[in-house]
């Protein structure tokens, strides 16, 4: 007796799980968002999932961007991919280029019929993930781009107006001397990403092309041409620098002594992804932090260009049936909604990704209230995007970005001049994107 | 070699006892070393839509890539370094251990600890130590005049490496070089003292020898491990660099194959590893083995 009943029962929660778990379409999202930013970003999920029932979208940490894109594209060809995975933007190249991989996100909102309209959102977000004929491929999401943070104390014990940051690179020489002669600070600038901010942005900021084809936006037929005079004069400076003391080298990629150095106030300045924001101000608690946009030379160009993103965005990956693609489209709708954009934007430090996010924040006051959290959507949204500042698309470049930094490494060790080591990382990239022109075509 | 040859009576039972070690080496290793030699020969793009065989590309764009040369030559200075390294001061410390006789239980559980700790968290610990922004090594050596920089210097990088993988294998060749002295006969060493050989002597001429099985054993895991298992520590410490300073096969093989998304060119240079070790081990047991006295 007892044990029919218990046979029944089993049977019974077996039929109502398996009918709620028919009810609801779930769907999976790989992302590379740890600690306190992993915590933000399954609040959204959460958040989609409360708002309606009909999905359950389920987030799944899978390590770092490199990490989560190579488990994505493992579990892909043994077919057992997720709906949804998040790519950073040096992905980009790669993902744009496996046509049979990706449902874009254009077509995807349209069979879903999401409305969905591309121009909501920042400008130079849209066309770094845009194919040539302006179709947006994959869904924007954290997008960042790179700022200046300074030490406001140690600029006024070296003497200088803490609120007034420089603009160029000949003000910032200047300044950083005489922080580091007055001794209010060992070492006047470190960087993280030198190959992102002081090679990449350097090249947008200035209007110089990074590479041929508009920066191979135009094709895979393109060439690296970043050995030109703008940027071998920035490596000379920095080699310069690093000699004299002004500047401390932190590290290739995200440089993880870079930030130590700045908040440990060893570095006045400190450069790095607007994205770094939230842990600049955890990290700054003994001095005031002052942010500003990066320098430029003012004699190659008088009014710099806008800087040029970094972070990641969510692409949709194919083999999925058309009702989680539904959910997909619902879920980008949620996530792009101004409401959370703006909330995630001000956790966070990334950009605003739609122009409702950005007034909705005003509509707040928010950037009244956290004088400084603007400055990354100011330099990304001035002028005019021209074809060198609109963004970067390689194949393979994250091995490219490796080979920039051991070039820059190469220089700082002296073994190499900056002309010498530019011309070797130009010609080391071509030969990468050779392999991914043959690989690809 | 014919002594060491044992003859079995029943002629199907060896192989049969051998059958679930056969399966296991045909899956887990004989199956992907033959896919790793498949995909070496062919260019894919990451997804897998397009394979192109390509012959021999892969390995000879390899061998005309300067870093791949320099990565060789960088293998086998770490590998040769961290072998004699960590070798030495364990045999150094067993010794000592084996003539501390009351508290060598002691001395022993401490010097087991630093095995326990997994290699990344050995890379980061030496990171930290060496770390020329908070380390306090690098506070001490200022002071006395050496500007200590792994991120700029190359052959501080390798140094602050050989060290972090060294440490965490001496404690395991120390366990063995003790298990070993203990079995050395005490008579032997005391006739020896009696007929006026010092303590070095004594060590050289007897103790040494018998303990070379050891030795020889730990010679092929040490290479071993030098070879392979020091990726977590290279990964947190200097991730190959600055400018491959430190960019060991091993290492290579991952940040091509897993960052760059370079299938073809990571199982190209997975096979030559592979061939790597294959000789090394026919070149120890053809030709060191033979000065082993089991």
């Amino acid at each position: 007796m007892f044990k029919t009943v218990l046979c029944l029962s089993a049977g019974m929660a077996a039929l109502v799980s398996a009918s709620t778990a028919y009810a609801q379409t779930e769907i999976s999202w790989w992302h590379a968002m740890d600690a306190e930013l992993g915590q933000k970003l399954e609040a959204i999920a959460q958040g989609f999932n409360d708002s309606q029932d009909e999905f359950t979208v389920v987030p799944t940490y899978k390590g770092s961007y490199a990490e989560t894109l190579t488990a994505a594209i493992a579990a892909f060809r043994a077919n057992e991919q997720p709906a949804i995975i998040q790519v950073f933007e040096v992905g980009t190249g790669t993902m744009m280029a496996a046509t049979g991989a990706v449902n874009p996100v254009y077509q995807l909102m349209a069979d879903a019929g999401e409305p969905w309209d591309p121009s909501g959102f920042l400008a130079p977000v849209t066309g770094y993930y845009s194919d040539t004929s302006g179709n947006i491929l994959s869904m924007p999401f954290n997008s960042s781009t790179p700022i200046m943070y300074y030490n406001k104390d140690v600029f006024e014990a070296a003497g200088l107006d803490p609120d007034v940051p420089p603009t160029t690179w000949a003000e910032l020489e200047t300044m950083g001397r005489q922080i580091v002669e007055s001794g209010a600070a060992n070492c006047a600038l470190s960087s993280a990403w030198i190959t992102w901010i002081q090679t990449e942005n350097l090249s947008a900021l200035h209007d110089k092309p990074f590479g041929t084809l508009e920066n191979g936006f135009g094709g895979l037929g393109t060439e690296f041409v970043f050995n030109d005079e703008l940027q071998v004069r920035h490596w000379d400076n920095l080699k310069k620098w690093s000699d004299e003391g002004l500047f401390q080298y932190g590290g290739p990629a995200g440089a993880a002594d870079a930030a130590p150095k700045f908040y440990s106030q060893e570095c006045a300045i400190f450069m790095n992804s607007s994205a770094g924001r939230a842990g600049v101000i955890a990290n700054a608690t003994d001095f005031e932090v002052g942010f500003a946009p990066l320098p430029y030379y003012d004699d190659v160009i008088e009014e710099p260009k806008n800087s040029i993103i970094g972070g990641a965005t969510l692409w949709a990956l194919n083999g999925k049936d058309a009702q989680v693609y539904n959910g997909v489209a619902k879920f980008f709708t949620y996530l792009s909604s101004p409401e959370v954009q703006a909330q995630w934007h001000q956790d966070t430090g990334y950009l605003p990704i739609t122009n409702a996010a950005y007034e909705l924040g005003q509509e707040q006051g928010y950037y009244a209230e956290n004088p400084g959290s603007d400055i990354a959507i100011n330099q990304i949204t001035r002028g005019t995007p021209s074809a060198n500042s609109k963004g970067i698309r390689f194949g393979n470049l994250t091995q490219v970005r490796a080979i920039v930094d051991e070039e820059f490494e190469a220089l700082l060790a002296g073994s190499k001049t900056a002309q010498e080591a530019l011309d070797a990382a130009v010609e080391r990239g071509n030969q990468i994107l050779r392999d991914f022109e043959a690989a690809n075509s | 070699m014919q002594t060491k040859r044992t003859i079995f009576p029943n002629r199907v039972l060896p192989y049969f006892l051998l059958l679930p070690q056969l399966a296991v080496t045909l899956v887990f290793f004989i199956w992907p070393a033959l896919q790793a030699v498949k995909s070496s020969f062919e260019r894919e793009d990451p997804f897998g839509f397009r394979t192109t065989f390509i012959w021999l590309d892969n390995y000879t764009r390899l061998f005309a890539e300067a870093g791949y040369i320099n990565s060789l030559s960088r293998t086998a200075v770490f590998a040769v370094l961290v072998t004699l390294l960590s070798m030495s001061l364990s045999l150094i410390l067993a010794v000592a251990v084996n003539r501390v006789l009351r508290t060598n239980r002691i001395y022993t559980t401490l010097l087991v600890w630093p095995y326990a700790v997994a290699p990344v968290v050995v890379g980061i610990l030496w990171w930290f130590i060496f770390n020329p922004t908070i380390g306090i090594l690098p506070y001490m050596m200022r002071s006395v005049g050496i500007a200590w920089n792994p991120r700029v210097n190359g052959d501080h990088a390798m140094i602050l490496v050989i060290v972090a993988a060294s440490w965490k294998q001496i404690s395991y060749n120390f366990l063995f070089f003790v298990a070993g002295l203990q079995s050395v006969p005490q008579s032997l060493t005391e006739a020896a003292a009696i007929d006026g050989a010092g303590p070095f002597k004594r060590f050289w001429t007897i103790v040494f020898p018998l303990l070379s099985p050891t030795t020889f054993f730990l010679l092929i895991v040490n290479i071993n491990y030098a070879m392979f298992d020091t990726f977590g520590i290279i990964d947190a410490t200097t991730s190959g660099g600055p400018n491959q300073a430190t960019n060991v096969l091993v290492y290579k093989v991952y940040a091509d194959g897993f960052l760059g998304l370079n299938i073809g060119s990571s199982a190209a240079q997975s096979v030559i590893l592979m061939l790597i070790v294959i000789a090394l081990t026919a070149i120890q047991f053809r030709f060191i083995e033979r000065r082993v006295q089991y």
